[in-house]
C-alpha cells in the first residue's frame, strides 16, 4: 500500500519535473535583457547582467583568472565565511555527539598490498591537493576541492592502517586557519575600505602570486575544509556502535 | 546533451523522493536525502550551461563562457553537504545505541 | 558535438540505474557503494557541462567521503534492512 502510493506520487513528481523542464526557458546568452540588475529601490536597470559583469572584469578587478574562485573568495566573499562556520559547526556536533558514544574497537590488519600502496601514494595525493589550493586562482580548483583532496587522502591511510588516528592537534590547523580567514578580513577593513577587501596590489593576472588576497584566504580554507573532513571522517571511524 | 542532464535530475529527484516517502529505515531515508543532494546541484550546474560555452577560465582564445555564479554556489553546497550528513549520521547512531532500530517508532524517547 | 550528446545519455542511464537500485535493495553497504558511484557519474557530468572545479569537488566527496561516512555509520548500525 505504502510502496503503490510512493511509486504514484513519485511518478506524478516526474512527470511534473520533465514538464518543467520542457517549459524552462532555453539557456540565455549572458548578455540577454532577463539577466540584468534591477535596483529595488528606485526601478532603474543597470546596463550590463551580473554574470557578464563577472565574465568581463573578474580579470582586471580582482587580478583571478578563474571566475569561479573570484566569485567564491572576492565577490562573495561574506557568504563563504558563512559557509565556513557552518562546516565548523557540523564538525563540532559530530565530535560532541560521538564524545557521548563509546570508543574504541579492535579491528583486523588490511592487506600488505593495501599498506605498502597507500604509503607509496600518499605523498602524491598530498601534494596534489595542496597543488590544486595553491593554484586556485589560476586553474580549476580551490580551497573546497583541495580540501575534501586532502582529507581523501588520510581517508586512505585510515583504511589501510586501522591504529592510524589523527591527534587531535588537528584542531589548531582548523582554528588556526579559520582565524587566519578573519584576520585577513578584518586587515581589509582597518588597511582598505571594507570587510575581505583587497588591500596587497593585484599584480600581473596569470602569475602565481597575484590576485592579492585570493591566494592566501584559499589556502586557509583549503587547511580548514581538510582538517574538518580528516577529523569527521576519524571520529566516525573510532566510534563503537 | 541538456536534455539528458534534465533525465538525469528527474530519475536522481524522483528516486530520492520515492526513497523517502516509502522506507522506513532511517539509513536508506539518509542515502535517498544524499542522492536528491546530487541532483539539485546537477540541476543548478545545468541551469548556468550555455551551448557552445567553455569554463570560465580566462584565456584569451574564447569569446563564450558560462554562467559562473551557479558553479561558485555549487562548489560550497557539496562540502557542506558532507559534513550535515556526517551529522545527521552522527545523530543516527545515537538513536541506534539508545533505541536498538534504525526504524523510525512513534512516541519514542530517547 | 553528437559524441557529447551520446556520453551525456550514457551517463545519465547510468546514473539513473545506480540511483534506483540504491534505492531499491536491501543490503545497505551496497546501496552507500550504488550513491557513491551515482554521484561518480554525475561528476563527469558536471565536466561535459563545463564546470571542472565542481567535478573535482564531486568526484573527491561524494564518492570518496561520504560514501566512506556511511559506510562506517553502516558498520555501527547493522548492515541489512528488514
Amino acid at each position: 500500500m505504502r510502496k503503490l502510493a510512493g511509486i504514484v506520487i513519485a511518478g506524478i513528481f516526474f512527470i511534473s519535473m520533465m514538464m518543467l523542464f520542457y517549459h524552462l526557458p532555453a539557456s540565455h546568452d549572458l548578455s540577454s535583457n532577463e539577466y540584468y540588475y534591477r535596483n529595488p529601490i528606485n526601478g532603474s536597470v543597470a546596463n550590463e547582467s551580473i554574470p557578464e559583469h563577472y565574465i568581463k572584469y573578474t580579470k582586471n578587478e580582482t587580478g583571478a583568472v578563474n571566475a569561479v574562485t573570484a566569485i567564491v573568495v572576492e565577490y562573495r566573499g561574506f557568504d563563504t565565511l558563512g559557509e565556513v562556520t557552518v562546516l565548523f559547526t557540523a564538525a563540532t556536533g559530530v565530535s560532541f555527539l560521538l564524545s557521548l558514544a563509546v570508543r574504541g574497537r579492535k579491528r583486523e590488519e588490511a592487506n600488505l598490498i593495501l599498506k605498502e600502496g597507500s604509503k607509496l601514494v600518499l605523498p602524491f595525493i598530498l601534494l596534489t591537493g595542496a597543488y590544486i589550493f595553491i593554484h586556485g586562482h589560476l586553474t580549476p580548483g580551490g580551497g573546497f576541492p583541495g580540501g575534501s583532496v586532502v582529507a581523501s587522502g588520510f581517508l586512505l591511510m585510515m583504511l589501510a592502517y586501522p591504529k592510524f588516528f589523527m591527534k587531535d592537534r588537528i584542531s589548531w590547523f582548523e582554528s588556526a586557519a579559520g582565524t587566519a580567514f578573519v584576520v585577513i578580513g578584518l586587515l581589509g577593513l582597518v588597511l582598505a575600505t571594507s570587510f575581505l577587501q583587497n588591500f596587497i596590489p593585484v599584480g600581473t593576472p596569470g602569475q602565481l602570486v597575484s590576485a592579492g588576497i585570493i591566494p592566501l584566504i584559499y589556502i586557509a580554507i583549503g587547511f580548514k575544509v581538510g582538517s574538518e573532513l580528516s577529523a569527521i571522517v576519524n571520529k566516525m571511524k573510532e566510534v563503537q556502535g | 546533451m541538456i536534455w539528458a542532464m534534465y533525465f538525469a535530475v528527474a530519475v536522481l529527484l524522483t528516486a530520492g523522493l520515492y526513497g523517502v516517502i516509502t522506507k522506513k529505515n532511517l539509513m536508506k531515508v539518509f542515502i535517498s536525502l544524499s542522492i536528491m543532494e546530487t541532483g539539485v546541484n546537477l540541476l543548478l550546474i545545468t541551469i548556468g550551461y550555455i551551448p557552445g560555452g567553455t569554463a570560465p577560465i580566462e584565456n584569451g582564445n574564447f569569446a563564450k563562457y558560462v554562467d559562473p555564479v551557479p558553479q561558485a554556489l555549487v562548489l560550497t553546497a557539496i562540502v557542506i553537504g558532507v559534513s550535515v550528513t556526517a551529522l545527521a549520521l552522527s545523530l543516527l547512531i545515537m538513536y541506534h545505541s539508545k533505541a536498538g532500530t534504525l526504524e523510525y517508532k512513534e512516541g519514542m524517547k530517547w | 558535438m553528437i559524441e557529447f550528446t551520446i556520453m551525456a545519455w550514457i551517463l545519465a542511464l547510468l546514473a539513473a540505474a545506480a540511483a534506483i537500485y540504491a534505492v531499491e535493495t536491501k543490503d545497505l553497504i551496497s546501496s552507500a557503494i550504488a550513491m557513491g558511484v551515482a554521484s561518480l557519474v554525475v561528476s563527469i557530468m558536471f565536466l561535459l557541462l563545463q564546470a571542472p572545479d565542481v567535478a573535482i569537488t564531486e568526484a573527491s566527496i561524494g564518492a570518496g567521503i561520504t560514501m566512506a561516512v556511511f559506510v562506517y555509520a553502516i558498520g555501527k548500525t547493522g548492515r541489512w534492512e528488514e
